[in-house]
């Protein structure tokens, strides 16, 4: 064995600043956290907000910068557009759930220091996640997002809901990551590599697809399947985001499942585009039964959260939807995957803004308790129904412009198979509003409790969190230039082949 | 400029309600006087912009898009904000301008159980806005956008203000229509790749479309065919329109009848039609045969009603039958009918619910046999209703004679290439359908406005006028409804007496419209 020199891999500090200022960020609260007396606390809350929004300053200027795709440690791990894209997305999703978090965190028995430092550490792995191009990073990224997640999932100790929240969710999480370890075992087995690249020009210069490939494929898929609850993988969603707390749940639906789409993205369009024969019928399959499931089942919940999650797993199937023709659709499915996830995170961490500031005055998650929220909080209710409406893809807001442009990738597809697809989304837009009309019923035509409500102030960061969701909501939806030419950046370095 | 290329005036005229909303919504809601000013003032101000339109709008040139307007709006996805006005949409704009402002002057004295003016105001507002930007869209995703834009601020009329089945029936209002606008909207997609991916413009899809393969053309029709049709509504897919007619208000019933349907039909003549002509051509026969379905079937339904309000419901189904029977011949005077018999049926429908508001208002019911002696007891109420009802029922000099009686008479030659065996059975069977009318409403008429007044009903709202005032005897019209129906009435004269007001402005349009068909 010859020995090989070593030489240092070369970093690039700027390409790594937005990760840099988190990891710096992370320490900084937990060493806080030791010295300030517990009615200081408010003070993590702060320093979360201030790293993330100053983890967002190297993002912009490497958006700006000249050099389009920075690579580091041969292709391992690469900051390109969709990787900055993302990485803003999940660092301002994550600034919204600092600002829910912050009076909710105060008024609730929560360990609080540990409540910043693990969400600040969550957002670490996903922002790791958007640039590793690399099995290994690809997992370890993914692990770094998800044990955070499954502790705050449990955060309310004395909750055996909240308990039964955190314990499924790490369970069937790690099942999950053991079904994609496998396959990632074999696809490294099959190609001989771990780079993502490697793998691509690999399976695609095979020519037939070997069985191995095809399971080692589809158990990547199915790994990732369980990160976006897709049907039938979502059977911890619905409890989990009810027994977490509400912050936490806004996490989970919005910047964790758009973290595990970001990894799927990655694979397919990365590592797997020479062999969409071995997994666009699969997704297909995944995204017709993920709308179709989630919104039946939503149809039945009394339980607000419950009945949002049922509808994060049915919106989770649109975002499916263009990927069960990227094979041949590359740059339209990823263009209309990060358009959905960007309106749909801006939409979706609206309602769960509402969701809270609404039980601080009912002390209750039922649906029944919205009842009449238009004539004793005629600001809340507008602003939910505009949330509910752009969820059911109503224009001029957000949410359409989503599923437009879902649609539209599909459609671009042009076989049968894709115009299947696009009716069974047609016929689940209009199920979807069942449950998110019967929501609206409640804000609208259902008189208020006779008893009256409890008066409690909306607190100002949750205020601040209601304003910036629903001016996002509205100019995505009025102005979709705005979210499309984001979108429209966000292209892979070496994806396809180009 | 010359006063030709003022194309503000089609933006200002649809968004100047929205800016109205935003007025409001800085009203407090307790000053129910200052909210009523705003949306009647803004009102106002969006059907002077209507009618300036129509003042400037070329009428020699009625064929060709005028007010033209073409802003990027999404680059991304090739779409623009492209706007104008021809001969068919200018009348349906108008008349959305026209009916909105009608309706907020009824509204002024009549805001629906359980109140709140505000947010009532501001949702016919909004609703204006939709309808409004529909009739001059000239690109799809425009188009879509402002079709959609409707939906939901008359989910809330009817879901709020509407009567005992509301919930019901908003629901179900919404349901049909979001499902028929999302398979629209996977026809417009697809449309737009068969048509090379260039854009969605209707003007552009319009010379593309014909090149698109039939097989493809039949199922893109298909899926637009699900969209428009729901909201015509056609039989099967009109089960939403009863329901919701009747739990609507009295105000949202008129928009629903005046304008709302009219956006189904304006989009088989302005986007299915001409931009594929030969799914158009398959698919006539079968259109029409749904529509003489439709123009028995309601007939049917309507002698089955024992609610006034329900009854006219049902007569809007059997006329939008008559309408699309006209559009399925193809032909320029079938095309004429059809948006002749929009905007008739826009006006003497709108007109019959107002009344029937009105009714419910005094009678505080709207059983039909509880009902009786109006002409005794509310003599001015009832001879507009029979003015109505002659006008519903087709009589020469009306307004609905020009649009039921060309719809029929064009069956007679349809479109070269159709069956014209077919349509002749049609037209034996619309003109049936004629006859149904004339037995419903007369015997409608006659339930209500002849005979003496019953017990049930008269009596029992003695005491309760329009304006709650103690009083033995109902009050006849009253001031408001004055101002809100005499526009109508008017209109209803003096297009049947003189329909070539209108037909000289839709027959270029239509001719044009007709282009691919070689005329």
């Amino acid at each position: 064995m010859t020995t090989l020199a070593w030489s240092p891999p070369v970093v690039d500090y700027h390409g790594l600043a937005p990760e840099i200022v988190v990891a710096v960020g992370l320490c900084v609260v937990l060493l806080v956290d030791l010295f300030v007396a517990e009615r200081g606390k408010w003070v993590l809350s702060i320093l979360t907000s201030t790293t993330l929004l100053a983890a967002l300053l190297p993002v912009l200027t490497l958006a700006l910068s000249d050099d389009a795709v920075r690579e580091m440690f041969d292709g391992r791990y690469v900051v390109d557009r969709f990787s900055l894209v993302t990485k803003g997305l999940f660092l301002v999703a994550a600034y919204v759930v600092v600002l829910l978090s912050s009076a909710h965190v105060e008024e609730g028995d929560y360990w609080r220091g540990e409540w910043w430092f693990l969400l600040l550490s969550s957002v670490l792995g996903m922002l790791m996640m958007t640039s590793s191009r690399d099995l290994v990073s690809v997992f370890v990224a993914l692990e770094f997002l998800s044990i955070p997640a499954y502790m705050l999932a449990a955060w309310r100790k004395r909750d055996p809901r909240s308990n039964e929240a955190g314990v499924k969710y790490f369970l069937l999480g790690v099942f999950a990551s053991a079904v994609l370890l496998y396959g990632m075992s074999l696809v490294y087995g099959v190609t001989g590599s771990t780079l993502l690249a490697d793998i691509g020009a690999r399976v695609r210069a095979e020519g037939d697809l070997a069985a191995v490939e095809v399971l080692a494929i589809t158990f990547v898929v199915v790994g990732f399947a369980f990160k976006v609850s897709a049907v039938p993988f979502h059977t911890w969603a619905p409890d989990t985001y009810e027994g977490a707390p509400t912050p936490i749940t806004a996490f989970l639906s919005v910047a964790s499942k758009a973290a595990g789409f970001v990894a799927l993205l990655t694979l397919l369009l990365v590592a797997f585009p020479g062999a969409p024969a071995a997994w666009e019928p699969f997704v297909w399959v995944l995204s017709a039964l993920t709308m179709t499931v989630g919104n039946v089942l939503a149809l039945r919940q009394r339980n607000v959260v419950r009945l949002i999650a049922y509808s994060s797993v049915s919106q989770g199937g649109f975002v499916l939807m263009p990927l069960a023709v990227a094979g041949s659709q590359g740059d339209a499915a990823l263009r209309a995957v990060v358009t959905y996830l960007l309106a749909y995170a801006a939409t979706n961490l609206g309602v769960f803004a509402i969701v809270l500031a609404v039980s601080r005055r009912t002390g209750s998650g039922d649906v029944g308790s919205f009842a009449g929220l238009f004539s004793w909080a005629p600001a809340l209710g507008v602003l939910m129904t505009i949330f509910l409406a752009s969820l059911a893809g109503i224009p001029p807001l957000g949410g359409w412009i989503g599923k437009f442009a879902a649609f539209q990738a599909l459609l671009g597809a042009g076989t049968p198979w894709a115009y299947a697809l696009a009716v069974v989304g047609a016929v689940n837009t209009a199920v979807a509003f069942g449950y998110y009309g019967s929501l609206m019923r409640e804000i609208w035509m259902r008189p208020a409790p006779a008893e009256g409500v409890p008066a409690a102030p909306t607190p100002p960061s949750l205020s601040l969190a209601l304003g910036l969701t629903a001016v996002a909501t509205l100019v995505f939806g009025v102005l979709p230039g705005t979210v499309l030419r984001l979108a429209d950046l966000a292209t892979f370095a070496g994806a396809l082949g180009s | 400029m010359t006063i030709r290329d003022a194309n503000w005036v089609l933006s200002a005229g649809t968004f100047l309600p929205i800016a109205g909303v935003v007025a409001l919504l800085a009203v407090p809601r307790a000053n129910e006087r200052a909210v009523k000013l705003v949306a009647l003032a803004t009102a106002v101000a969006t059907a002077a912009l209507a009618v300036l339109a129509l003042a400037w709008f070329d009428h020699g040139a009625a064929g060709t898009m005028q007010f033209v307007a073409q802003v990027d709006w999404i680059p991304v996805i090739k779409s623009t904000y492209f706007i104008g006005v021809d001969g068919i949409s200018l009348p349906l704009y108008v008349l959305c301008a026209i009916v909105t402002l009608l309706v907020v002057v009824y509204s002024l004295d009549h805001v629906p159980s359980p109140g709140n003016p505000k947010a009532f105001f501001a949702l016919l507002l909004v609703l204006q806005t939709g309808m409004a930007g529909t009739f001059i869209a000239q690109d799809l995703i425009l188009f879509f956008v402002f079709f959609e834009v409707v939906l939901l601020p008359m989910y809330f009329l009817i879901g709020v203000w509407g009567g005992e089945q509301r919930q019901y029936a908003s629901l179900k209002f919404f349901l049909f229509t979001m499902f028929g606008s999302a398979l629209m909207l996977v026809g417009f997609l697809s449309l737009f790749f068969k048509t090379g991916a260039e854009s969605f413009a209707i003007p552009y899809l319009v010379a593309e479309g014909a090149g698109i393969a039939r097989t493809a053309q039949l199922w893109i029709f298909a899926g637009m065919f699900v969209g428009f049709a729901v909201k015509v509504p056609m039989f099967p897919f009109h089960t939403w329109l009863p329901d919701a007619h009747t739990q609507a208000p009295t105000q949202g019933s008129v928009i629903l009848a005046a304008i709302l349907l009219k956006l189904g039909t304006y989009g088989f003549v302005r986007i299915a039609i001409p931009v594929l002509p030969d799914a158009a051509r398959a698919w006539a026969p079968w259109i029409g045969g749904l529509a003489v379905v439709g123009i028995i079937y309601g007939a049917l339904g309507c002698l089955a009603q024992t609610d006034m309000k329900r009854l006219i419901a049902f007569s809007s189904v059997a006329h939008m039958g008559f309408v699309m029977l006209g559009i399925s011949t193809l032909t320029s005077f079938g095309l004429n009918a059809a948006v002749f018999g929009m905007v008739a049926h826009g006006l003497i429908t709108g007109m019959l619910f107002f009344l029937a508001g009105s009714v419910k208002e005094r009678y505080h019911t709207l059983e039909i046999s509880r009902l009786g002696g109006m002409l005794t007891q509310v003599p001015r109420l009832g001879w507009i209703l029979g003015f109505c009802a002659m006008a519903s029922l087709g009589l020469p000099g009306l307004a609905g004679f020009w649009g039921e009686f060309p719809a029929i008479l064009s069956t007679y030659r349809p479109l070269e290439g159709l069956d014209t065996g077919l349509y002749r059975a049609y037209m034996v069977i619309a003109a049936l359908g004629t006859v149904f009318a004339a037995a419903y409403l007369l015997w409608l008429y006659q339930r209500t406005a002849f005979g003496t007044p019953r017990d049930g009903g008269g009596a029992a709202a003695v005491g309760h006028d329009a304006h709650g005032h103690a009083g033995t005897a109902l009050a006849d019209v009253n001031r408001y409804e004055w101002i809100a129906w005499t526009p109508l009435l008017v209109a209803i004269l003096a297009f049947g007496v003189a329909p070539n007001l209108l037909f000289r402005l839709v027959d270029p349009a239509v001719t044009a419209v007709l282009g691919a068909f070689g005329g």
